[in-house]
Parts: structure tokens; sequence; C-alpha cells
């Protein structure tokens, strides 16, 4: 068994997604701390170009499978070239991204290699007398966290929660070797992508990573533009509280809440949000919460990060404001 | 044509207490139902059988003996019958045992032409069932299915919700299919189907039906291990901030932004 560390980069139309470089900062670290090698997986086709890059955040070792009937994620096909792979190798870990291919691919092929997978992890670590993987992901609605391993089988399979991590800086001086495997199958799916439609509109709700959500404290319809406004700035969504979307200020699929969306995105900002029950259990889970209310009782600022007491219609167009500037400048 | 679909029985809230001396749940106290997100599994296949009426629909379920209850809720909504796989040796079953034990009795049974799951069980929220069941039996598996767009005979087209756009995709048949809330609004049960609910026996099939060993079942049969759970701080040790002024209190959202890396 060669002790390594590999990673499953994800492509989504033609591009290597973000997460992939996410991945690859949890990767490294978990290979360092067992000594090992850390590899990126590709499946793709017109990649080349870009696989550097893996190296460049991380990897060690990049293993570009390539052939035009694995240009877009078919999850017959990913298994025919990974399965013989996977078996061959037998790596120590395999991650790959909590995204609706990798939630879909890696069940899968843990089904056929028999091995153990954790899904969603929010933290990775490996246990130091054993060296097995410690993956910790959140259970029973987010009420509590569970750390499981694998002990006996390989690869320890996880997916991890994309957004979770920041990719490591990027590094040009790294280098690396990247192996092209050209695949030669002939494909003969049982399922085939007949069509697609890209989804033009703004960011979903639940796959923000930041969300800005506004309630009574708005005051009126129209200062809902304030949070679409920042929300499109920060490549985030918009959601509100029931009483916001009973008054008809903004239609239901904003909702947040029991009876509306759950979400846990990286940050959540509550704008005149005043916390009921039936609000924070659609977003009590999200990563960094900050409140915005004139109420200092208000029980928002108990799951708070940041608690800001005072008026969100003056705090929102300043920061409207102070956010586009900060922005330009990191461009 | 055969068309099964899985649901699973399980607490009905979402505020479960834990025992962190022992890391189990506390279950006692809690009423269980059927996993919301089934219903719209359940709901997937009659869509099916309102276009194809010779289909056969059968529910299956592994739990505990209760777990009989949530297969007659299957057939209270119009499911044709169920059957319930439940055995001592089954119990502490992970992702991959409770699929193994699952795609045993598909194989044992036969003939299915597609197999419905919810995206994921409220209580585990995997989500990897369905797709592992695919993986162990060797059959393709569509995930996050949002719409019925076409079924015959022979293949069925659905569409995919994926974090970019809606994938169209086509399958020949056995598939595994994974559902999501966008599918329809679950139907509610039928007082026919009540009736036919209270009349039904439901089998129970354990470790020596399904002719299974228990090295590969439940707890022994499983890859994982859970080594702790504990709750997470629940007190964001956060800080409330009365802002003398409006600038103040935009610095302070600015510097936590970039304290937390998210500017």
């Amino acid at each position: 068994m060669r002790e390594e560390v590999f990673t499953l980069a994800e492509v989504r139309e033609g591009r290597i997604h973000p997460v992939s470089f996410e991945l690859l900062a949890w990767g490294r670290t978990l290979a360092d701390k067992l000594a090992t090698n850390l590899s990126a997986i590709v499946l793709g086709d017109d990649l080349e170009d870009q696989l550097e890059e893996l190296i460049f955040y991380g990897a060690d070792t990049v293993e570009f499978f390539k052939h035009p009937e694995l240009d877009v994620f078919n999850i017959e096909n990913y298994s025919e070239v990974l399965v013989p792979f996977i078996r061959e190798i037998m790596p120590d870990i395999l991650l790959a991204g909590a995204t609706t291919t990798g939630r879909t691919f890696m069940p899968y092929l843990a089904g056929k290699l028999k091995t153990g997978l954790t899904a969603d992890c929010t933290s990775l670590d490996i246990e130091e007398d054993t060296g097995l993987l410690l993956q910790t992901r959140p259970a029973i609605g987010g009420n509590v966290l569970a750390t499981i391993k694998t002990p006996k089988y390989r690869p320890q399979m996880a997916t991890v929660r994309p957004k979770g991590r920041k990719p490591l800086p990027r590094d040009d001086d790294r280098e690396g070797k990247i192996t092209i495997h050209s695949v030669d199958n002939n494909f003969s799916p049982r399922v085939r992508r007949i069509g697609f439609t890209k989804r033009e509109n703004e960011i979903s709700l639940v796959d923000a990573e930041i969300v800005i959500s506004g309630g009574k404290g708005l005051k009126e319809p129209k200062n809902f533009s304030l949070l679409f406004d920042i929300a499109k700035d920060l490549n985030g969504a918009v959601g509100a509280s029931r009483s916001a979307v009973d008054m008809g200020w903004v239609s239901y699929p904003h909702q947040v809440g029991l009876s509306g969306k759950t979400v846990n995105p990286k940050l959540y900002i509550a704008c005149g949000i005043s916390g009921a029950v039936q609000h924070l259990a659609g977003m009590l889970n999200s990563e960094n919460i900050i409140a915005i209310n004139k109420d200092p009782d208000a029980p928002i600022f108990q799951v708070a990060n940041l608690g800001i007491v005072g008026d969100v219609l003056e705090i929102l167009p300043l920061l409207k404001k102070m956010l586009q500037e900060k922005l330009k400048r990191n461009v | 044509m055969r068309i099964g679909v899985l649901v699973k029985q399980v607490p009905a809230t979402d505020k479960v207490k834990m025992d962190e001396s022992t890391g189990t749940m506390k279950r006692e106290e809690v009423e269980a139902v059927i996993n919301p997100l089934d219903l719209y599994a359940i709901e997937g296949t009659l869509q099916v059988k309102e276009r194809l009426e010779n289909s056969e629909i059968i529910a299956i379920s592994m739990g505990p003996p209760q777990a009989k209850e949530v297969i007659k809720e299957a057939i209270s909504m119009g499911c044709d019958r169920g059957f319930l796989l439940s055995d001592r040796a089954f119990a502490g079953a992970d992702t991959w045992a409770t699929s193994y034990t699952l795609a045993t009795f598909i194989k044992k049974l036969g003939d299915f032409s597609i197999i419905f799951t919810g995206e994921r069980a409220t209580d585990g929220e995997t989500g990897q069932v369905g797709p592992s069941l695919a993986g162990q039996l060797n059959l393709p598996v569509l995930t996050y299915v949002s719409k019925i767009v076409d079924i015959k005979e022979d293949h069925i087209i659905v569409e995919r919700e994926i974090e970019e756009g809606i994938e169209i995709l086509e399958s020949s048949f056995p598939v595994v299919v994974s559902v999501i809330k966008a599918i329809a609004e679950p139907r509610l049960p039928t007082l026919r189907g009540k009736i036919k609910a209270r009349n039904s026996e439901v089998p129970i099939l354990g470790l020596k039906d399904l002719g299974l060993e228990e090295k590969d079942v439940g707890l022994r049969g499983s890859p994982t291990r859970v080594v702790k759970v504990f709750y997470p701080k629940l007190s964001r040790e956060g800080k409330k901030i009365k802002a003398k002024n409006t600038e103040m209190a935009v610095d302070f959202i600015i510097d936590f932004l970039e304290e937390r890396g998210i500017l």
C-alpha cells in the first residue's frame, strides 16, 4: 500500500472548479502529517493547460485521465476509469468536494470498493497514534458534531464541504509531476446527458456562501434593494424572515427558516431580523453570523458572532459603499 | 414494471438529544415518523405509476420492527405493498452496510426497473445510500432529480439540478433515482389507501431470510466507526457592540469580515 493522499479535482464546463484547490489545502495538511505524497486526480478532456495550477496550489503529483467522454461528469465513465486505478494504487485517503458530483460519485465508488465514506466533513485531521483519518461532520440537524474513522478499509474516503477552507496561496515555483493517462475505453454508459440549461439568474440561496437577509427592521420593501446590491457585490444571495415575506416585501423563495429554506453559508448577515425561533432554525448553522438590529435584546444577538446594535437603514448604505471600495482595491 | 422506493423511519424532530457519555441518540422520548424527504420519493414513484399503469410499487425499509409503520404510510399514499428488513444484526449499520443489506434484498426479490430514494434522511443526513446501493448493484444512478420529463417501458428522462443549472439525463433500466423536493408536493394518503394500509401485512425479513452473514451487516459489516459525538460550542462567543456612530459600526463589520477571511 502506498500511503498517499488523493484528492478528486472537479471539472465544471471545461474549467477546474475552485473546490479542487480547497481540497488540496485539506490534503496538504494531511499528507504533511503523514509525510506522504499529495496527488490530484483529474478527469476530463482539454485541460492540459490548467493542470499546473493543481501543483501551484499544493499537489505533488497530478493524474490526468483524458478522454472526450470524460468531459462532463458521467458516473459510469468516471467509475470505469477510476475503480481499476484506485484498486491498483489503494491510496490511504481519497477526498472529494461535497458537491452534486462528489456526493454522487464518492458513495457510488465506496459502494463498489467496499470502504468507508463520511459525507460533508467540516474538519479533517490525522489521529496521532494510528495515522488514521479523523473525519468530523455535523449530525442530526447540525445539533451535534460526530468524528468518524475508517479503521480497516482503504481508501479512507470523505467528501468535504465547499468553502470550508481557503485554498493555499498560489505558488508558481512549486514543482510536481503531471501524468497524462490516455484513456482508450469504449464507453457505453447507460446514463447519458442529453441536455443542459445553465442557470442565468442570481445565485441560489441554499448554495450561496454569503447570505444577507432582511426582516421587519427594513421598514419598506424598497429597502430590500440595498440587500440585493450588497449580495451582488459579495457574490451572495438574499434571504428574508417570514414577516418580510408575509408582508410581500420579497418573494417566498427568499424565506429562511422552518417554513422556508435552511442555509448554512460561510457568512450570514441578519439585517433588522429579531431572530424568532422559526428563523433561527433556518440559519443557525451558518459559519459566521453578523446581526444588525436596533433592539439590544433581540434574540438574534445570542447566535451572532458579531452583533451591531444600531439602525440597519443607516448602516447598510454605508456598508454597501465601503464594501464596494474595498472590493475595488482588492481586484 | 416493478418499482421500488426506499423509506426510512426517523426521529420526528431535529431536536434529538445526545447522550454524550455513550455517543448515542436518546431516541426514547422522540416520536418516530417517515423521513420527510422520502415522501418526495414516493411521490416520484406515484408519478411513474400514473404514466405506466401496470406498474407495481414496492416500499422497502430497514429498521427496527416498529418501522413497519413507515411501510404502511407508504401504502396509504399509494404504494402497492412493502417489506421491512429487520434484524438485531442489522443494528449500527453505516451507509455501506445499509446499502449492502438493501442491495441484497433488491437482488433477491429481483426484476426492479427503478429504485427511488429521497435525497437523504433527516437523521443521518448523508445522502449516500442511493448512490452506494447503485454502486453495489452496478446500476446507473440519477441524483438530485427535480423532474421526471418522460418515462417509457425501456427508459426514463429526468431533469437533474446541479450547481450551475439543470441537466437532462436519459437512462435505461434498471436505474436508481434519488429525487429532491422540486419533484412535486407529495400527495396525502387517501382514505382507500389508509384502509388498504391497515389491512396490509408487512413481511419482515431478517439476516437468514436474506442469506446474509453477521460479519457483513450492521456495525460489524460497517467500514466506518463513530469515534465521538459532541456538542459544538453553542455560544458563539460573539460580541455585541453598540456603535457610537454608523462609521464605527461599519468598521466593525469590515474588520470582522477581514478577520474571518471573507473579504
